[in-house]
């Protein structure tokens, strides 16, 4: 039923015009109250360091963020400029998060399949999702080199805890749908590409909503240690030459990655969700 | 073991089970689910088995579908013996567990795709069911825009849709109102009739199993036997079975009703 069903002849009672103007004025209001918290916190950000209430050297400005862009446009460390450091961010990040999204998905439905896998490996997967991976840092980058090594971090940071999401989601199917595809003689592979992965769909859009956050966090944190490219490495070389600018700089488009990416996920799981 | 009792019938019966034991194993022991159970039923009987719930009656069922095998004993279908799921068998579980991800049509023709038969001919024949059934207009909507008895009937067009010659029919009506229920029940025994198919029915609710069925089966509680076997005669003016609405109103249907009721021993608790 669509709403136009229950209008009467005469058009929206006056009644449902009044809670239809309220419905939008508390929307707004919302709205509002958003916008405003990010205007405050701009404005102390500005006005505090400026009053010497806090250390501008520590801080930097809002208003210092737009010229910095500029400049860091037309030349910014190694040579490259800004959007080069934040394309090689966003690249790694859409790299690690698939592979975590394929790699995951596949150990999951390799679980799904041998039950004493599973059993096996169980509490390994559990320790080594609680693992601090950020502690691997190091390692990872004598072993893999550069930039292998911030793919291998943002990887490591979010394939655990999508091998654990996917499979719960798979150990969740309704036993009664597997049921009934084995009433039809349906084969294991059967099972699972039928009945087990489209019913899953949830799930991966919600393990997809995790470890995109966290592949960033990998990706960041691996360019801090061992690369010459990327946001992290923009953010770690200005904190060590003490230019805020840059560091702040490099925070806030880091902040506008993940709103973008956020929004990209939130688009896909409405088309797809449409189905359901 | 038993002999099999026959439902009077002198053409070889179409499934048959013969000294029928399951149990399941848990690290707490055994349990005994079926024991000794011997039916025959003959092609094209409408048979109910009834009994009070966890007697077995589903597991009967799905030793029948081949997704259990016995502990011991024998079911056969046109007597060979059961090996798996087959194409002859089709069940339908208690409730439509229709895949919200799927159309209508594409729910329909699930069974067919699985089997791997020609799915352009499966998804005529599910069409012209679903549109039988008055389903025509919803073909490619989705399970959730579909009422209780609109899915019910969509889950039928999928166990018909592979054609089988037996059909299975675990409470399929449990999970309706009542008023769905009874109408739904006169579609059902209507279309299994005409499409002489053998049909066994497994449920609790008496009045249901005797408007139904030719056959009913008590087993008893656990572990299930076979305790009584009725067969539910009505007398009509044309000699044909009434539809299970208007056997529901026959006099006959009363003293069915109690003999199978004593037999259930049905105690309330609490």
């Amino acid at each position: 039923m669509s709403k136009a069903d229950i209008r009467t002849e005469t058009g929206p009672s006056p009644q449902y015009r009044e809670w239809l103007r309220r419905e939008r004025r508390g929307h707004l209001a919302v709205r509002a109250a958003q916008l405003a918290v990010l205007v405050i916190f701009l404005v102390l950000w500005e006005v505090l360091p400026k009053a010497h209430v806090i250390n501008p050297l520590f801080t930097s400005y809002p208003s210092a963020l737009w010229p910095t862009f500029l400049e860091l446009l037309k030349d910014s460390p190694q040579q490259v400029n800004i959007l080069a450091h934040t394309w090689a961010t966003v690249l790694a990040t859409v790299i690690g998060f698939t592979a975590a999204m394929v790699f995951g998905t596949a150990i999951a439905a390799a679980l799904w399949w041998w039950d004493g896998l599973y059993k096996v490996l169980d509490p390994y997967l559990v320790v080594a999702n609680a693992m601090p991976k950020t502690a691997f840092v190091p390692i990872f980058y004598l072993w893999l080199g550069a930039t292998m090594s911030v793919y291998g971090m943002s990887l490591a940071i979010s394939l655990f805890v999508t091998i654990l999401m996917i499979y719960s989601g798979f150990q969740g199917t309704d036993p009664n749908k597997v049921k009934l595809a084995q009433t039809f003689g349906a084969s294991k592979g059967q099972i699972l590409t039928k009945v087990v992965l489209p019913g899953s769909v949830p799930t991966l859009i919600a393990a997809l909503k995790v470890n995109a956050g966290l592949s960033l966090v990998g990706v960041v944190v691996g360019e801090f240690q061992s690369a010459n490219l990327g946001l992290g490495y923009l953010i770690q070389y200005g904190s060590q030459i003490f230019k805020m600018n840059i560091v702040m700089c490099g925070i806030t488009i880091l902040a506008v990655v993940s709103s973008l990416m956020y929004l990209a996920i939130s688009w896909l799981e409405t088309a797809v969700m449409r189905r359901r | 073991m038993s002999a099999p009792a026959t439902g009077g019938a002198a053409v070889p019966p179409k499934v048959e089970l013969l000294g029928v034991n399951l149990r399941y194993f848990g690290t707490e022991g055994e349990t005994e689910a079926l024991k000794d159970i011997s039916i025959a039923i003959a092609p094209g009987e409408f048979v109910a088995i009834i009994g009070q719930s966890g007697c077995g009656k589903s597991t009967l069922l799905s030793l029948i579908s081949g997704i259990l095998k016995p502990t011991e004993g024998s079911v056969l279908v046109d007597g060979k013996p059961v090996a798996g799921p087959s194409r002859k068998v089709g069940y339908m579980l208690q409730q439509d567990y229709l895949f919200e991800w799927r159309t209508i049509l594409d729910n329909a023709v699930l069974g067919a795709e699985i089997q791997g038969a020609d799915i352009r001919k499966a998804r005529e024949r599910a069409t012209q069911l679903l549109t039988r059934y008055g389903l025509g207009q919803f073909l490619h909507h989705l399970p959730r825009q579909l009422s209780g008895g609109m899915r019910q009937r969509v889950a039928l067009a999928r166990t018909l849709c592979t054609d089988p010659d037996v059909v299975l029919l675990d409470e399929p009506f449990s999970a309706l109102d009542s008023q769905t229920r009874i109408a739904l029940a006169d579609e059902v025994a209507e279309i299994l009739r005409r499409e002489r198919k053998t049909a066994i029915l497994v449920t609790h609710d008496i009045g249901e199993a005797v408007s139904m069925a030719e056959r009913v089966v008590v087993l008893s509680r656990r572990p299930g036997r076979v305790k009584s076997d009725h067969a539910i005669r009505f007398a009509t003016a044309n000699g044909s079975r009434p539809a299970p609405f208007a056997a529901r109103n026959a006099p006959e249907f009363n003293g069915y009703f109690n003999t199978l009721w004593r037999e259930l021993e049905v105690h309330v608790e609490g």
